[in-house]
């Protein structure tokens, strides 16, 4: 996987609440057999139009936004299908973390298996990063992981939290199934006393 | 000896391996995968060199792009077809039994796993499939993970997970006249929001949910995602002890009434404590109707399209303008005039036989109204060979409705069941969101006697007011 430490980008306002997978990823773009070029389909009915134009309002068609790499959001991001190609869109699109006052726990997990940062904050912090984003053209944000903290350069400062398990293999861009494997001896002895309930094929 | 919950006692008996403030390495009882959020996992096994660590314990179906039209012809978009190939090659590879097209086992997973005896209480359970959570209709602990969760379960039968909290939803009483399973969890989700939930594992319990068939807890455990649970559950009773009985994976002879004792030992004990609780009044239930493009913007049949302004906070009355524009509504609007253009009655939420049988009793010697379309997509081929012994299928054909082949179909449209750009959908499946049923489509979730009477009338229609006689 690959790591995640240090991370500094444009903020991209996306001020809704309860944004579920099928709007991140529409279900037409779930038919790929690799996880990459999922970036042309992310949030594809709000980007584009019925004749395949751009629809000039939605916020990541805007000038202004082009090449943000951090998407801040309303609560419950990420509801809704486990599709992990809603992580997997962000990331081909080039965002590296999305900040959120609360995430769909499926999502948050897919995340966190990528190398994508899922940054929840109290929503009054979300709240003024939303407005930084909106009112403030090229607002950046620094996301330290190491340190967990949020800043930009208008003195804003918050610290977040995560699991320090999770943190650590970002931090390292541990791959997850190795590091079970190192407890294969706990598997086996697990298997050994719960046999399969299942007949033998 | 503390009591304790269906949830704890299912976790404790899994856990392989735990360091004090780190997640749990829990053991996966049961895995079960399909063609769309498979291949990447099975890639990345092939890429470092690995092999599925228990076949044993993993079964795979073909349900989320398939077609529900003629089986014997090739499946005409080639990106459906490659992921049907994909399967049919990678399940043999790693030693997999794949129930694939054509075969009398195949339908949608969170059907056929609890059909066939594979579903067991006390049991963990995964699939790369939010709606995962059905199987807890069981007492089994049955959530839904992402693709690398999928290679992860593939590789080391196991997964790393922070223990959720639980939450007990309790419901006594007794659901009205017309008032289905469905009604009752959408009602729940109307209440606690489609974020009530998160973080936590449900257990539905009380006497309303004892009341419940196996089919109807399925209905109420599968939407548990919707109010954002990673899990639903109902502890295990002589009704699923009787569920499971000569099914094809469950133990069989002696076996099972040693494993059915075992089975019920599941059962939260009385007493044991959860971390949160809400409680409900079955009869506060009518027949319910979504409105808008999530779960929870639900109202009763009998009730209007809501007015934004008078929702409590700016979000939401943001959120609900949006919604009435994507879905052409006026604030206002009872209910009852709104039109349909198509009907859906199938998902992994409500295409079981009870399902059907309760659509045909309203299809029963009625006709789909001028202008709707309406389908019906049996959950397997199993469901769909019984509903055909029962002459449902003929019900439907009579009545004007179509009679499919089993997969998910219309609940995601990846096969070609779509709606068009504002077509108004009637569906018994679970999520409402924006383009969920098609790019443009517009989605209301209702109940499967609901989305019949919405077919035959031409509009949604307060089922109590029409004369249904069950079936027999």
């Amino acid at each position: 996987m690959r790591a995640f430490r240090n991370f500094t980008g444009l903020v991209a306002p996306l001020d809704k609440n309860n944004v579920d997978t099928d709007q991140i990823i529409p279900k037409q773009f779930l038919k790929a057999v690799v996880r990459t070029g999922l970036g042309a389909g992310l949030f594809f009915s709000w980007r584009f139009g019925a004749d395949g134009a751009e629809i000039p309002d939605f916020v990541l068609n805007q000038a202004r936004y082009r090449g943000a790499s951090i998407l801040v959001a309303g609560a419950n991001f990420g509801c809704g299908s486990s599709r992990e190609h809603a992580v997997w869109a962000l990331d081909d699109y080039g965002f590296r973390a999305v900040i959120a006052p609360s995430f769909a726990d499926i999502f948050r997990n897919n995340c966190l298996k990528n190398g994508f940062l899922p940054v929840a904050l109290e929503a009054s912090v979300v709240r003024r990063i939303m407005d930084g984003a909106i009112e403030r053209e090229g607002y950046r944000l620094a996301i330290d992981l190491e340190g967990q903290v949020v800043a930009d350069e208008h003195g804003l400062r918050e610290s977040f939290g995560i699991e320090p398990f999770y943190k650590q293999r970002l931090l390292e861009g541990l791959d997850d199934i190795g590091l079970t494997l190192a407890h294969s001896k706990e598997i086996e002895a697990y298997e050994r006393a719960h046999p399969s309930p299942y007949p033998t094929p | 000896m503390t009591a304790k919950t269906l949830f704890e006692k299912i976790w404790d008996e899994h856990v392989v391996y735990q360091e004090s403030g780190q997640p749990t390495l829990l053991y996966i009882d049961l895995h079960l995968i399909h063609e769309v959020t498979s291949p990447q996992a099975f890639e990345g096994l092939r890429t470092a060199g690995r092999k599925v660590r228990a076949p044993e314990r993993t079964f795979g179906t073909l349900d989320h792009n398939v077609p529900t039209t003629d089986r014997t012809l090739p499946i005409s978009d080639p990106e459906s077809a490659a992921q049907v190939e994909a399967m049919q090659r990678n399940c043999p590879e790693f030693g997999i039994p794949l129930f694939a097209l054509g075969a009398r086992e195949q339908g949608i997973v969170h059907v056929i796993g609890p059909e066939l005896g594979l579903t067991q209480p006390g049991m963990t359970i995964v699939c790369g499939d939010s709606h995962t959570s059905t199987h807890g209709a069981f007492g089994a602990l049955a959530f839904g993970v992402g693709t690398s969760e999928v290679e992860h379960v593939l590789a080391t039968q196991c997964l790393w997970q922070v223990k959720p909290k639980t939450l007990e939803i309790w419901v006594e009483g007794r659901l009205g006249p017309g008032v289905t399973a469905k009604d009752l969890i959408l009602g729940i989700i109307g209440k606690i929001k489609t974020d009530g939930a998160t973080g936590h594992a449900i257990e539905y319990r009380g006497p309303t949910i004892s009341a419940l068939s196996m089919e109807e807890r399925m209905t109420v455990c599968n939407m548990s995602i919707e109010a954002g649970a990673r899990a639903g559950m109902v502890s295990p009773d002589e009704k699923t002890v009787d569920y499971l009985r000569g099914r094809r994976y469950a133990p069989q002879g002696a076996a099972f009434e040693r494993a059915a004792q075992r089975w019920l030992s599941f059962g939260t004990d009385p007493g044991a404590r959860f971390d949160s609780s809400h409680r409900f009044q079955a009869e506060q239930f009518a027949p319910q109707v979504t409105w808008g493009t999530n779960p929870a913007m639900v109202v009763e049949v009998t009730g209007k399209v809501p007015d934004p302004k008078t929702m409590p906070d700016e979000a939401s009355r943001a959120a609900a303008a949006r919604a009435l524009e994507y879905m052409g509504l006026t604030a206002g609007t009872p209910i009852t005039e709104v039109k349909v253009d198509r009907v859906f009655i199938g998902s992994c939420t409500n295409s079981r036989l009870s399902d059907l049988k309760a659509a045909a009793a309203v299809a029963r010697g009625r006709n789909v109204a001028r202008g709707v379309h309406a389908m019906v997509v049996p959950g397997s081929q199993q469901v769909k060979a019984e509903a055909e012994a029962l002459g449902l299928d003929r019900i439907f054909k009579e009545a004007g409705f179509e009679w499919r082949e089993s997969g998910c179909s219309m609940c995601l449209g990846m096969n070609p069941d779509i709606l068009k750009p504002q077509e108004r959908c009637a569906s018994t499946s679970n999520r409402n969101f924006e383009g969920r049923q098609g790019p443009g489509g517009r989605t209301h979730l209702v109940s499967p006697a609901m989305a019949a009477a919405a077919a035959v009338e031409g509009h949604f229609v307060d089922l109590r007011e029409l004369d249904v006689k069950p079936l027999g």
